[in-house]
């Protein structure tokens, strides 16, 4: 800078780099603000709707598969309130459906259809012939097989800390009528409920492709 | 929403609007002490800048924006629990339940709240519902004839069974083909249509641990020679000699639970239709570890007047035209 004219207050802002960051922060926070800060505290989007119940240990374990195969870059799980949406895939998506999901899985984009209300739609037979080939039952789908979650089976070493994290993280009341026996009460039956899932297929344990249908089998099913 | 966030989201949308408004009227005089169209002061390169005013075509598109958003924050629920002067939504929300979401319907209507998809939806049943109750008044005999009700099912069919029958309806292992004649549990429409409504869940029973290899391999020979095939006849035998236990479900001539009126589902087995493959391995791993098919029930999903439709359609793939 050549010199300096006192009587540019532009250049205030100009030459002052963490000036012009306070600035901007301050700027782009009425966004946040005002769009997002009020979700976090209204009944609308924090209070579940009444008959979500928590994942049990084999859900829990195919949520997360789900994740970790990254379902969530094709498929969304959010029902738009458009009627072409609701025929196709049933009652549009409600806030208090999703409370619990943590990371939410509401995905962006749908090379293939949304998985919101996924749940009893096809037998748990039609997932696994699917999930394995998805040509064998669909022959104009681009999805890639995943064949060997038949084979893997689930790693349960950290199932009930999950398990016991989402209990206390959500305040779950055992005593809800919502959610009865699915181990979400004491320490003792969420042990029980992880020693379950260790006792399927003849005590060899619950293979991840079993995980992972359990959780899309409850998809969309809490709205009653 | 609670009067503490209405109020916090109307300050905050106003003062932003505000702040910004006088910005730019700030903006539109000159304050730098330099004359406009002449240098700032300073160059790089050979470049430089020269105070020029603000371009009055962005200005007045940015004038535009304010009006455009005074509009909008009236007539649009913008500003916390302001319903907006056209009391427009998207959607029923914050509704916790299927029975809420249908009462928050009418209640929109009731205090004459315009939510964009209840309009849609009464839209299209001004449109297609007397065209489905018309339908619905007829029996399914008459409209498996009826090309127009036969395109609205085809419809339906591919954009919700094809995915386990196939859009030739022609089925796959494990899911039945919809085009012949053989019925697990009756192909007349009656049942067609219970079998879409209500769904089904078979159960055949593991029966490895109960027979052994060398019975399964015995009742494998003998359910292959009810349908004709050439098999070991002192396997067959001894096979045939355990039936009754299949026979509650399957009959004792094997020919399955619909020809003896019975609602298990169990097939025709002295057919050439196998359902979960005819080879010798293929039965043999039935026998040894149970099958149970699941056909989902579909009248909470689709609706008994489109079901209707759906099963005309059924009904009429495997009725000879």
């Amino acid at each position: 800078m050549s010199n300096n004219n006192s009587q540019n207050k532009h250049e205030i802002v100009e030459k002052n780099i963490g000036l012009m960051a306070i600035l901007t922060v301050f700027a782009i926070s009425f966004g946040a603000l005002v769009e997002i800060t009020p979700l976090m505290f209204q009944d609308d989007t924090t209070k579940p709707v009444e008959g979500l119940r928590p994942l049990n240990a084999l859900e829990i374990e195919g949520h997360d598969i789900y994740v970790r195969e990254g379902c969530h870059t094709c498929h969304t799980q959010m029902i738009r309130p458009f009627r072409d949406e609701v025929e196709r895939y049933g009652h549009y998506s409600v806030a208090g459906e999703s409370v619990w999901d943590h990371p939410f899985l509401w995905g962006s984009k749908r090379t293939g259809p949304d998985l919101a209300r996924i749940g009893k739609r096809y037998s748990d037979d039609w997932h696994y012939a699917h999930l394995v080939d998805p040509r064998a039952v669909v022959p104009e789908s681009n999805m890639p097989g995943f064949p060997w979650l038949a084979e893997d089976r689930v790693d349960t070493s950290l199932t009930l800390k999950k398990l016991k994290i989402f209990r206390d993280t959500f305040a779950i009341n055992p005593e809800n009528p919502a959610h009865p026996g699915l181990g979400y009460g004491s320490d003792e039956e969420l042990i029980a409920d992880v020693a379950k899932v260790d006792a399927m297929n003849n005590g060899k344990g619950a293979t991840e492709m079993q995980a992972l249908i359990a959780y899309l089998q409850q998809l969309g099913t809490h709205l009653k | 929403m609670t009067s503490f966030w209405s109020i916090w989201v109307i300050v905050l949308t106003l003062s932003c609007l505000f702040i910004l408004f006088g910005l730019l009227v700030w903006n539109l005089k000159n304050y730098t002490g330099v004359k406009e169209g002449e240098s700032c002061g300073h160059e790089f390169d050979g470049i430089e800048e020269l105070n020029n005013p603000l371009p009055k075509w962005w200005t007045y598109m940015f004038f535009a924006t304010f009006a455009w958003s005074v509009y909008y924050l009236a007539a649009y629920p913008g500003l916390g629990n302001w319903e907006g002067l056209g009391k427009w939504t998207s959607s029923n929300q914050g509704i916790t339940s299927l029975a809420e979401s249908k009462m928050a319907v009418e209640e929109a209507q009731a205090e004459g709240r315009f939510v964009k998809l209840d309009a849609e939806y009464r839209a299209a049943d001004e449109r297609f519902g007397p065209i489905f109750e018309a339908f619905a008044q007829q029996d399914i005999e008459t409209l498996a004839t009826d090309e127009k009700a036969l395109e609205i099912g085809q419809r339906l069919f591919a954009q919700n069974c094809s995915q386990c029958h196939g859009s030739d309806a022609r089925g796959g292992q494990g899911f039945p083909n919809l085009t012949d004649k053989d019925w697990l549990y009756g192909g007349t429409p009656d049942k067609i249509k219970e079998t879409i409504l209500h769904g089904r869940i078979a159960a055949m029973p593991p029966w490895g641990a109960a027979l052994g290899e060398q019975g399964i391999k015995e009742m494998t020979a003998h359910v292959l020679s009810l349908s004709g095939r050439t098999v070991n006849q002192k396997d067959a035998a001894a096979g045939a000699a355990k039936f009754a236990m299949c026979a509650a479900c399957h009959g004792a001539d094997g020919k399955g639970s619909v020809a003896h009126n019975l609602p298990f589902g169990a097939p025709n087995l002295t057919d050439n239709t196998w359902l979960y493959g005819g080879s010798q391995r293929a039965v043999e791993e039935t026998l040894n570890n149970g099958r149970a098919g699941v056909m989902p029930a579909w009248k909470d999903i689709l609706g008994e007047d489109k079901i209707h439709l759906l099963t005309a359609y059924v009904y009429s793939l495997s009725q000879d035209k």
